[in-house]
């Protein structure tokens, strides 16, 4: 559906995004991840035709953007960051003049713009005019907006910007609907709206593609192999932690052993397995076989936090902001 | 063409919506009327007064009285096309609306002709408001009519060449008050273009004089109709609409 090619976009000096090629399958919802000033924006406005391409080619649904932009044009939906509203029309009258210019046949105007109306709960304000919208309201018809015409591709944003608690779970849950018949591609430089919402990710910094994989592998992609937590009760806290560390080793296929600390008479540790390995059998059998009772043992997963700042970690900078990153996340 | 006709009637309906259809409405319907008003009334003291002094009155009423109120039209036409072009495009700039233009499946020139058109049918709208007083001047009296029209089609071409003009400024700026200032002093200067060769002779000079509007309406509003006028008011206007549609692509290339 999207298949980007050693893409450069540069401003006077300034290079905006920086030789980035990727791909996306038709059906997929990619999310499109990184901090302020990252390159998504600029990135999305050349996917939509909104700007040429420095260097490197876009096909979209097959059309090349420069070669055949009207035919890209009609394959997308777009959500701009600040959604592209006329503020004297009513919604009703918006909605038609969007499916006018995009190219809807006269005949099927009305059905999708009532359609549209519908999925986007926007039926009970169809007549009032835009400027009197609230801001999650405006958002609401900007994503209406992208869906008139069936697009193959829908290009958004972040289109959860501005919203409140409520209207950022609506949304999410309207895009997740809204990827069984479409491709979506969105923007955030929110984590946890990639791990809710997306199937896949791309992380892009400084206008570089840093990460691009499935959301559950780039979590896996931390630790390459099997790890756990092991928390159980010694013999009566006489055991030492180092003495209960040579009986885990001898655990098979464990490549690494770590006591991480002592509470209420437990003991702690991260074990870590051979890629390839499982260890979790041997490891509660280990502990078992020898009286010591087990408390607790769980998968030890990262989040996508986690990996961004793994990813973009060989940057001082860069870590900075994946900081402003984690603080937004726990802000929502 | 269905996409040039979809904007522009979604350019005509947003000049109704906001206070300026109105406000230039108004204004013209109003300042042409005092004109109109004093000019007949000043017109027939003349006669009559002539009459009453026992001379031949035989006045043309096409040359003293109706090309004058054409040159008047003409002249508050330049006041109030900035204030009809200043918005097109410099608006759609400052919200942003102009990305979901260039994003959707319709060419620039597409776009371009949609706005001009809404212009041009706006500043039709005021001809067709100053169209009644001249009514009522046929209505009791005879002057001839086809100097009448001649002057409109020439009041009408100097409309679409200054709305193109206009329109090429308004896809320069953000802003709609720069948009106003720069088209208006750019009419202004081309308005008075033909008093360079007042100063001086040269072949330069010529072709700038050559450059008045005013000029070329003259002829118009005296009830000549002439090929080379209409084509200078047909070359100006493409010029800018093609400049226009230049200016919308480059934004691509420069924002």
């Amino acid at each position: 559906m999207i298949d980007v090619q050693n893409l450069s976009k540069r401003y006077g000096g300034f290079t905006a995004v920086d030789d980035i090629s990727f791909h996306v399958e038709p059906g997929r919802i990619v999310g499109f991840l990184g901090p302020n000033g990252a390159g998504k924006t600029t990135t999305m406005r050349v996917l939509t035709c909104f700007l040429p391409p420095s260097r490197g080619s876009v096909r979209i649904a097959g059309h090349d953007v420069l070669e055949d932009p009207l035919a890209v044009k009609r394959a997308i939906g777009y959500l701009p960051e600040t959604p592209p509203l006329y503020a004297d029309m009513p919604v009703e009258g918006y909605l038609r003049f969007v499916s006018e210019i995009k190219g809807v046949p006269a005949k099927k105007i009305l059905g999708q713009v009532e359609h549209a109306m519908k999925r986007c709960a926007l039926l009970d304000v169809r007549d009032k005019r835009i400027a009197k919208l609230s801001k999650g309201y405006r958002q609401r018809v900007g994503l209406a907006q992208a869906l008139l015409h069936d697009p193959q591709l829908l290009i958004l944003d972040e289109p959860t910007s501005g919203l409140d608690p409520k209207q950022i779970l609506e949304t999410r849950d309207l895009i997740r609907e809204l990827a069984g018949d479409h491709t979506v591609i969105l923007s955030t430089h929110i984590l946890p709206e990639v791990e809710q919402v997306c199937e896949e990710v791309i992380i892009i910094n400084k206008g570089r593609l840093v990460a691009r994989d499935s959301v559950v592998n780039l979590r896996n992609r931390l630790r390459g192999a099997d790890a756990i937590v092991l928390d159980f009760f010694a013999d009566g806290a006489t055991l030492e932690p180092h003495s209960a560390e040579v009986v885990l080793k001898a655990i098979p296929g464990l490549a690494r052993v770590h006591f991480t600390g002592q509470k209420d008479g437990r003991l702690q540790f991260e074990l870590e397995a051979e890629p390839g390995r499982q260890i979790r059998s041997a490891a509660a059998s280990a502990v078992v076989s020898r009286g010591w009772q087990l408390f607790e043992m769980k998968s030890i997963t990262y989040s996508l936090e986690d990996v961004f700042l793994e990813v973009t970690g060989a940057d001082s900078d860069a870590s900075s902001s994946a900081d402003a990153l984690a603080g937004e996340a726990e802000a929502q | 063409m269905r996409n040039i006709v979809t904007i522009a009637a979604k350019e005509l309906r947003s000049y109704f919506v906001s206070p300026i259809a109105y406000i230039v409405l108004t204004v013209f319907a109003l300042v042409f009327g005092i004109f109109f008003t004093v000019s007949v009334e000043s017109f027939i003291r003349y006669v009559l007064a002539q009459g009453q002094m026992g001379g031949n009155v035989s006045l043309d009423l096409h040359e003293t009285l109706i090309a004058r109120l054409m040159g008047t039209i003409n002249t508050i036409g330049l006041f109030l096309v900035p204030m009809i072009t200043m918005r097109l495009f410099a608006e759609e700039k400052r919200t942003g609306t102009i990305e979901l233009l260039l994003t959707s499946p319709i060419r620039d020139y597409e776009i371009v002709l949609g706005k001009w058109l809404a212009a041009v049918a706006f500043y039709t709208a005021l001809l067709v408001v100053s169209s009644l007083n001249f009514a009522i001047l046929l209505y009791f009296s005879n002057p001839e009519w086809k100097p009448i029209l001649v002057a409109y089609l020439g009041l009408f071409l100097t409309g679409c060449a200054t709305l193109a003009l206009g329109t090429f400024v308004s896809t320069t700026t953000r802003n709609q008050i720069i948009a106003v200032a720069v088209t208006f002093f750019a009419c202004l200067a081309l308005w008075i273009a033909d008093a360079v060769t007042v100063f001086s002779s040269g072949a330069w000079a010529e072709v700038i004089g050559y450059l008045s509007l005013i000029s070329h309406f003259n002829d118009f509003s005296r009830g000549l109709l002439q090929a080379k006028d209409v084509v200078f008011f047909a070359t100006f206007t493409f010029f800018f609409l093609f400049l226009s549609v230049r200016s919308l692509e480059s934004l691509r290339w420069r924002s």
